[in-house]
Order: structure tokens, then sequence, then C-alpha cells
């Protein structure tokens, strides 16, 4: 059996002496599966992201991506991640083009190659016809795209992605949302998505319901609704919630 | 075709030095205003505080100069290390703003070793203090402030080492201040006493006149051994002792900011509780 995409077993973190913000936090995202991580605001998922990503490091539990442990070997397990994050991480500056080949050069992409990866993935956005643009004059949303190619010039298999989609209008939300769902289903990448949105989630995903540092259910949103004793998966997340605050 | 990074070894690596001063240098020729700021700063000093001191300061025969200089050629080789100090805090310092702070991030997360990828962006804002620096002497040239030749290229190795360690002195600071209101609590506290207490004004002996103290925090100042590296390369000289201390500062520096940066120390970790 080949190890998942993205594994996380006992995880714990507390910002310095301070109140754990995770707490024996475990989860698996396996290849072509899209996995929704849901939490209210403060929950731990930014937390748990920054660690996924490793801007920082617990010492207690075990991160595998594609089975190799982020600690023991950081450089082989980040090569095969693509991460989106939260903050806008484009040089305004820089055209489309210039930022994604200095992203390609970080993953030590030959120029060749990436030339071709960064227009393909381009198209694959609609945004082919932008790449000589700064970044400054594109949208949100399609900056947002823009980062999405980024993340896949690289071709990982697990793909990670904190609240994309913050700060953008509807339809662009609805965009990048099923773009994601399909690079699920046609490439096979596993996709570990934090977000505190109910309507980014397809029925047929896998959710993780995170509240205050701790993981409060897990599995594909029928089994989650089932164990909730509800009908939709609004009503299992409040539920979960509140049985936290009674 | 898969081509997976961490089969690539050394070519990953060049590529990705590639990469990173590539990134900064296009930066800074896009951001015009700071490549003005950077050039208006030193000119400033050279054509008003220069001139007018000229008359107030006589500088004796002092090494590497063989003759009386004015005021304006013993100057210049301090602002040389000013636009080098102010670029090195503003580099490494941009970072504590969001914006900065998330293609910092991105960085972190490329997979590289963490100390390659600090030292590739100490690099490459070294790269660009460099541009500056040329860009002053330049003007310093027509305007009067001229050094041999050949000592425009000799001088730079010695802006090499110096830019890096008045570099590697802002990352460590950007790794070590929780939150920063502004720059100017940089350029009180940091700027301003490293740039005065320093030869890049006046030379040793005059601040021995002054007083003992003074003369002491000037000697040891590390942006003192800087200048004075940069005075002596544009005159064709090496200062053996100037170059130790600065590489000794540099590499002070530098192991503290790739120590700040350690994800296991988890000073991302205290800014990033902010985002959550």
């Amino acid at each position: 059996m080949t190890a998942p995409a993205l594994s996380v077993e006992s995880l714990s973190y507390a910002y310095g002496r301070g109140a754990f913000a995770l707490q024996d936090v475990s989860l698996a995202v396996e290849a072509g599966s899209f996995t929704a991580l849901l939490g209210p605001n403060g929950a731990g998922k930014t937390t748990l992201f920054a660690l996924i990503t490793r801007l920082f490091e617990s010492t207690s539990g075990t991160i595998r991506i594609g089975g190799v442990d982020l600690r023991a070997d950081p450089t082989r397990a980040l090569a095969r991640m693509g991460v989106v994050f939260q903050q806008p991480t484009l040089d305004l500056d820089l055209t489309v083009r210039q930022n994604l080949l200095y992203f390609a050069a970080l993953h030590g992409l030959p120029r060749r190659t990436a030339q071709a990866r960064a227009l393909e993935a381009l198209e694959r956005m609609g945004m082919a016809e932008r790449i000589d643009e700064t970044v400054r004059r594109l949208n949100g949303g399609h900056r947002r795209r823009v980062e999405l190619a980024r993340a896949l010039l690289h071709e990982p298999a697990l793909l990670v992605l904190d609240e994309p989609t913050v700060g953008l209008d509807v339809p662009a939300r609805r965009a990048i949302v099923e773009h994601v769902h399909d690079l699920c289903r046609e490439r096979g990448i596993a996709v570990l998505w934090a977000t505190h949105l109910i309507d980014e989630i397809a029925p047929d995903d896998r959710v993780v319901v995170i509240h205050r540092g701790r993981i409060r259910a897990a599995g594909p949103v029928g089994d989650v609704n089932r164990d909730a004793g509800a009908e939709t998966l609004t009503d299992s997340f409040n539920r979960l919630i509140a049985k936290e605050a009674a | 075709m898969t081509v997976t990074a961490s089969s690539l070894g050394a070519a990953h690596y060049a590529r990705a030095l590639g990469g990173i001063v590539g990134r900064e240098v296009l930066r800074f020729v896009h951001q015009r205003e700071r490549f003005l700021s950077a050039l208006v700063r030193p000119l400033l000093w050279l054509f008003v505080f220069a001139a007018g001191f000229r008359a107030a300061l006589g500088i004796a025969i002092t090494p590497p100069y063989e003759t009386y200089i004015p005021y304006e050629v013993y100057i210049a080789p301090g602002l040389v290390g000013m636009i080098q100090l102010f670029n090195g805090m503003q580099s490494s310092l941009s970072m504590v703003y969001d914006r900065e702070m998330g293609s910092m991030r991105m960085l972190l997360v490329s997979p590289l070793p963490r100390w390659f990828l600090l030292t590739a962006k100490l690099l490459a804002g070294t790269a660009v203090s460099i541009l500056q620096v040329y860009a002053f002497l330049a003007i310093a040239w027509i305007y009067g402030v001229q050094a041999p030749p050949l000592g425009y290229v000799t001088l730079l190795p010695a802006l090499v080492v110096s830019g890096l360690m008045l570099g590697a002195l802002g990352m460590l600071l950007s790794s070590a201040i929780r939150q920063l209101e502004n720059f100017a609590g940089v350029m009180n506290f940091v700027i301003f006493p490293t740039f005065f207490l320093s030869t890049a004004l006046y030379p040793l002996w005059k601040m021995q006149e002054a007083g003992e103290l003074l003369y002491t925090i000037c000697a040891v100042n590390p942006f003192s051994q800087a200048v004075e590296l940069i005075r002596h390369a544009l005159y064709m000289k090496l200062n053996a002792e100037a170059l130790g201390w600065t590489v000794l500062a540099l590499a002070v520096f530098l192991g503290g900011a790739i120590y700040g940066y350690n994800p296991a120390r988890g000073f991302l970790a205290r800014r990033g509780a902010g985002a959550e």
C-alpha cells in the first residue's frame, strides 16, 4: 500500500508557554482526494498549516508527505508539496511570468521546462494571455489563479491551501473551488483545503472538522453527517461546535 | 517527463540562487523611488553636509590617503557604507511588513536548506546595494570626488563582504524584533548610532580628541571596520584587520539570523499567531 499524500499523527503545538493551539491532531489525505479542513476562525487551521509547510516545527507528533518525514528530510518532503497561502505572496511589480519563473527556480526546474510548464499551467487557468502583465494589474481572483498555477509548476502530489478564497467575490470564489476539485479528479492530486465556508465543500469530499485545536470529526461528508445525526454539513458543523461550547 | 528537484543537486542550488538574486534585482529596477532615495540620501551628505564642513574640518594625512584630502574625499567611503547599511536594513526589515512576509514564507517553503535560502537572500540584497554604490560613485566622480580608476575594481570584493555583513545584521534584527511599527524606530536606534559612532564621518584620531569612550565605541563598531575596508579597497589597499573584523561580524550576525529563523525556535510561529 502506498503512503498517503499527507499524514499527520498526534501533532500538538503551543505558542510559547501559552495554551495549546493544536492538541493531538491526526489526519490523512489520500491521493486524488479533496479534504476540507473545516473550522471557525481561530480553530487552529493556520497553525496546522504552518506546521505542515514547516514555517515552524513541533517537537511532538509527526508529519509525513508522501511517506517522507518532514522533520527528518524537509527538502524532499517540501519538494512534493504545492502551497497557496492565505496572504497574497506574489510580487506585485513583477510580471506573471517573472513570478512563476522565480518560483520554478526555487524548485530547481531548468528554465526551458519552467517556461513550458508556466504557460501550460496558466492556460489551464485561462490566464495564458496575461503572462506578461504585471501582477499589480490583475484583480484578486486572477491573482489567486496565478498563485494556484504557480503552486502546480513542480507537479506536486499534494496541494495545501489555506483559506484561498478569502477576499474574493462569489464568481471568483466558485471558479477557484471548481478548479481545485477538477485537479483532484483529473490529475489525482491530493488536496488539503482549509476553510470556514461550508459551501466550498462538495458532497463527495472528505471533511475534517477542527475546533479549538482538536479534531472533532473526520471522514466523507455523508459519514460525518450520519455520525452527527444531521441532514446537512451545516447542521453537523453547528452541532459539533455547539457540543464543545455547552 | 518527471524532473524532481531534489535529484538535481548542485544545479538546483545554482538555479535557486540565480532566481533569488534575479528577483531582487528586478524588483529594484521596478521600484524607481527606492533607487532614487537610495541615491539622494548619500548625495545630500556629499553635496551639502560635506561641502559645508569642508572649511571646519581639516583632515590630516591618514591611511590610505597619501596627501591632504578635501573632506568630500574622506567622507565618500563612509557614504558608500551608509548606502549598504540602509539597504541591509531595508531589505531585511521590509520582511516585517506583511506583504514581504508573504514572499518570505514562499521562500522558506522551497525545498532547500534554510541556511542556503537566507544566505542567497543576503547575496541578492548585497547585489542590489552594489548597484546603488556604483551609481553613487559615478555621480561623485562627476562632482570631482575621484579615486584611482583601478580602485573601483578592487572595491568590488570589499563591497561584497561589507554588504553581506550589514545585510546579515538587518536579517538578525528582523528575526529578533517581534513587531515593528515603522522604519523610524530602526533609524533612531540602529542606523543613526551605527553611522555616527563610526569612522564614516571622522577619522578615529579625531574621535579620540573628543573622548576616550566615543573613541572606543567607534573603534569596535563593525560598521567602522566595514567603512575602513571599503576606504582602503577604493585606494587599492587591503586593510587586513578591517577585513578580519568584518568577516567575524558577518559570521556572528549570519549565525544569529539562521538561528533566529530556525523553525523549531518558532520566530515565525509568533508572527504567524497574528494571522490565526
